[in-house]
C-alpha cells in the first residue's frame, strides 16, 4: 500500500496546542453501550489531536460470532480485496465476509476500503500451533507480504475502527453508534514523528489485545528488533504498535501477569529495587535483565484492553496525564477528567494513578472495592 | 456587578473571550457553570478586583499568567493550574493534576485535596513577590523540583498510613525559598541539595496566617497548627550547579 495515499494535510497550522488524548471505559457488569457514548467523551478532548488520526477499540460487538476471529482489513481499494481473499481462502475457514458499513462524510476525505471476515483456522492444519499462534503468524504474513492490504484487528468479539480524521468524525464514518460494547477505548492523535496515515492511527491490535497511547516510545527500534526474534513484524510506522505485540508475547506466550508486564514496560529504578524485600527484588531484577529489550523508554500514558479487562499505565516518571474515575459498575480512564465528566457527571471516585503502577480493571471486578492504587 | 455564564458546549476561546468582555464592561463577579475542560480560564487576566467562580472541571492551564483576579473552583482541576502565575489567588475545592504552580512568581494557590506530579517546580520569588502554594492532601514525585523561591506547603491530609505524603525526588535541585511538609516524609526522597530542619517559632509565625486562611476556606476541622508534625526543607547551597560548567 502506498502509505502516502491516505495521508491528509492538516487543515490548519494555526493550532498552538497539542497532545494525544486517550479515554476508555469498562462496564464490570458486562453491560454493553453503543459507540456514541465514548465518542461524546472523546469529542471533549478534540484539541488534544489535530485531525491526523483517531480510532476506537470495542469489545463485545459481535456476540453472534463470538467464537470466530473477526478480521478487520484495510485495503487500498475495493479491487485489492480479491488477492487477499484468495490467500485467506487457502488457509482459513471464512464463515462470513462483508464490507464494514461506512457513512460517507465530507469530514473524512479519501479513505481505504474496509472489509471484515469472521474466520476460524482450518481443522486440517498441523496440530503443533494453537489457534492464536496460527492467527498471529497469518496476520504478520499478510501485513508484511500482501500488497495493498493490512489486517488492523484480529480478535474475537471485538474490533478496531481507525483512520485519519478527528475521532468523532471517524466514529460517524464507521457508524459506531450501531455497535454495542462492554469495553471501549478511544484515541485522538497528534502525530509527532511518524506519518498520519490510516494504518498508523491508534488503536493497534493483535488477537484481542488493543492499545491506545499518548506519548512517544523512544525505544521503538530496540523493541521492534526484539519482537522480530519472536516473529512479530512492525509494519504500521507508529511506535505504539510494539506494545500490542509485546503484550501478546509477555502475557499470552510467556505467561507473565499483567503487573509483571507493566513492570517490564515501566521498570522500577535500580535504587528502588534495592529497597525491596528479597523475593520482590529477585523478581524485579530478573524482569529487568530478561526483558531489557522490552522496556519502553519515553513518556507514555496508555490504555491496554483485552476481552476481560483494561489496564491504564504511565511511564515511571509520569510524563503524560492519566486519570481514573469510577461510577457504580463502570471504570473510566482518561487523559482528562473533563472528558469523563462529559458522559458521567457524577463519579464515585477520581484519582491519578502513580507513575509506573498499572491500574488493572477486570470485567468481573467490583469497582466499589477499588482502592487507591 | 455580577454575571453568570453557562459554559455547556462553549469552546474555550469563546468562553474566555466572554470573560474578558465582561471584565471590560465593568463586571467584577463572574460565575461560570457547566465547565467541562475549557482551557486557560483566567489566563492572563490582570484585574485584582475580579472574582471568578468555576463550577465543574476547568481544563488545562487555568490561571496561567494570571496577575490579579481570584478564581474559586467548585470541582477538581486538571493539569497546569497557575502556570507562571504572577498575582491573585486560586482556590480549588477538590484535587488538581500535574504541574500545579509551574514557574509561579506571585500570588496564592490553595488546593484542598491531592495533587499530581511536578507540583511547584521552578517556583520563584523576588523581594515582595513571594508566591505561596498550599496543598491539603498528598503530592507525587518531583514536588518543588528546582524551587527557587516562594513558599510551598504540603499538609498531607488523608495521608495517614502512607510511608510518605510526598513522592520521590522532592526538592531536587531546590536552591531558594522554603518548603513545609506536614506528616510522614521519607528522607531518601529528598534531593541532595536540601536538608530537613525542625520548625522554629518564626516558621510557625510565618505559616499561621496562611493556614488559618486555608482552614477556613475549606472548613477543615483538623488542627493544622500542630507544628511538631511539620518538616521544614530549605536548600543548603544557593547555587548547587554553580561549578557544573566551571571547568
Amino acid at each position: 500500500m502506498s502509505r502516502e495515499q491516505f495521508v491528509r494535510r492538516p487543515e490548519s497550522y494555526g493550532k498552538d496546542i497539542s497532545a494525544c488524548g486517550v479515554i476508555g471505559l469498562i462496564n464490570h457488569d458486562g453491560r454493553r453501550v453503543d459507540g456514541s457514548l465514548i465518542t461524546r467523551a472523546m469529542r471533549n478532548m478534540r484539541d488534544r489531536g489535530n485531525g491526523l488520526g483517531g480510532g476506537f477499540a470495542a469489545y463485545g460487538i459481535y456476540p453472534s460470532m463470538k467464537d470466530l476471529y473477526a478480521l478487520h482489513v484495510m485495503y487500498d481499494a475495493k479491487s485489492d480485496a480479491r488477492d487477499l481473499e484468495t490467500l485467506l481462502d487457502g488457509c482459513l475457514q471464512i464463515h462470513q465476509a462483508e464490507e464494514i458499513p461506512i457513512f460517507e462524510t465530507k469530514k473524512i476525505g479519501s479513505h481505504p476500503y474496509f472489509k471484515r471476515y469472521f474466520v476460524s483456522p482450518p481443522a486440517n492444519r498441523p496440530a503443533d500451533d494453537g489457534d492464536d499462534d496460527y492467527m498471529v503468524s497469518l496476520v504478520m504474513q499478510v501485513n508484511t507480504q500482501t500488497q495493498h492490504a493490512y489486517i488492523i484487528s484480529s480478535g474475537k468479539n471485538m474490533g478496531v475502527f481507525k483512520g485519519v480524521g478527528f475521532p468523532e468524525d471517524l466514529s460517524e464514518f464507521f457508524r459506531l453508534d450501531e455497535y454495542e460494547g462492554y469495553i471501549w477505548t478511544a484515541h485522538n492523535r497528534f502525530p509527532t514523528n511518524t506519518p498520519g496515515w490510516w494504518g498508523g492511527a491508534h488503536p493497534f491490535a493483535l488477537l484481542d489485545w488493543s492499545i491506545v497511547h499518548n506519548g512517544e516510545i523512544s525505544s521503538y527500534g530496540t523493541n521492534r528488533r526484539y519482537l522480530e526474534m519472536f516473529g512479530y513484524k512492525c509494519t504500521l510506522q507508529t511506535d505504539t504498535e510494539v506494545v500490542a505485540y509485546l503484550m501478546d508475547l509477555l502475557v499470552r506466550r510467556h505467561k507473565l501477569s499483567f503487573e509483571q508486564a507493566a513492570a517490564v514496560f515501566a521498570p522500577p529504578f535500580w535504587k528502588d529495587i534495592d529497597e525491596m524485600d528479597e523475593k520482590e527484588r529477585r523478581i524485579q531484577t530478573n524482569l529487568r535483565m530478561v526483558y531489557a529489550s522490552a522496556a519502553l523508554n519515553g513518556p507514555f500514558a496508555f490504555l491496554l484492553a483485552w476481552s476481560d479487562g483494561m489496564i491504564g499505565l504511565n511511564d515511571r516518571v509520569k510524563l503524560r496525564p492519566l486519570l481514573v474515575g469510577t461510577r457504580k459498575n463502570t471504570t473510566y480512564m482518561s487523559s482528562e477528567e473533563a472528558a469523563i465528566r462529559e458522559i458521567c457527571p457524577d463519579l464515585d471516585r477520581v484519582w491519578a494513578p502513580q507513575a509506573g503502577r498499572p491500574i488493572v480493571r477486570r470485567l468481573d471486578d467490583d469497582p466499589v472495592r477499588a482502592i487507591a492504587e | 456587578m455580577s454575571i453568570t455564564i453557562d459554559a455547556r458546549g462553549v469552546y474555550y476561546r469563546q468562553l474566555n473571550e466572554r470573560v474578558r468582555e465582561a471584565i471590560r464592561s465593568g463586571e467584577t463577579s463572574i460565575r461560570i457553570f457547566n465547565v467541562t475542560g475549557q482551557r486557560y480560564i483566567g489566563g492572563g487576566l490582570q484585574s485584582p478586583q475580579v472574582t471568578i467562580t468555576v463550577e465543574g472541571v476547568p481544563g488545562e492551564n487555568m490561571a496561567a499568567f494570571m496577575a490579579g483576579p481570584r478564581i474559586e473552583v467548585f470541582g477538581n482541576a486538571q493539569d497546569g493550574v497557575g502556570n507562571t502565575m504572577n498575582d491573585g489567588q486560586v482556590i480549588v475545592h477538590g484535587l488538581a493534576g500535574d504541574v500545579v504552580g509551574y514557574g509561579m512568581r506571585g500570588g496564592k494557590v490553595f488546593i484542598r485535596d491531592d495533587v499530581g506530579y511536578r507540583v511547584g517546580i521552578h517556583m520563584k520569588g523576588f523581594m515582595d513577590k513571594q508566591p505561596a502554594l498550599v496543598i491539603g492532601g498528598c503530592a507525587g514525585d518531583f514536588f518543588g523540583e528546582y524551587q527557587a523561591g516562594g513558599c510551598l506547603v504540603l499538609l498531607g491530609l488523608r495521608g495517614e498510613g502512607r510511608a510518605s505524603v510526598v513522592g520521590d525526588y522532592c526538592a531536587t535541585g531546590m536552591h531558594g525559598g522554603v518548603m513545609y511538609i506536614r506528616g510522614a516524609l521519607r528522607e531518601s526522597y529528598l534531593g541532595k541539595e536540601v536538608k530537613r530542619f525542625e520548625m522554629e517559632d518564626q516558621d510557625a509565625a510565618r505559616l499561621r496566617s496562611v493556614l488559618e486562611d486555608f482552614g477556613s476556606t475549606f472548613q477543615i476541622d483538623e488542627d493544622l497548627m500542630d507544628f511538631g508534625r511539620y518538616h521544614k526543607i530549605i536548600p543548603v547551597s544557593a547555587r548547587p550547579y554553580g561549578q557544573l560548567y566551571a571547568y
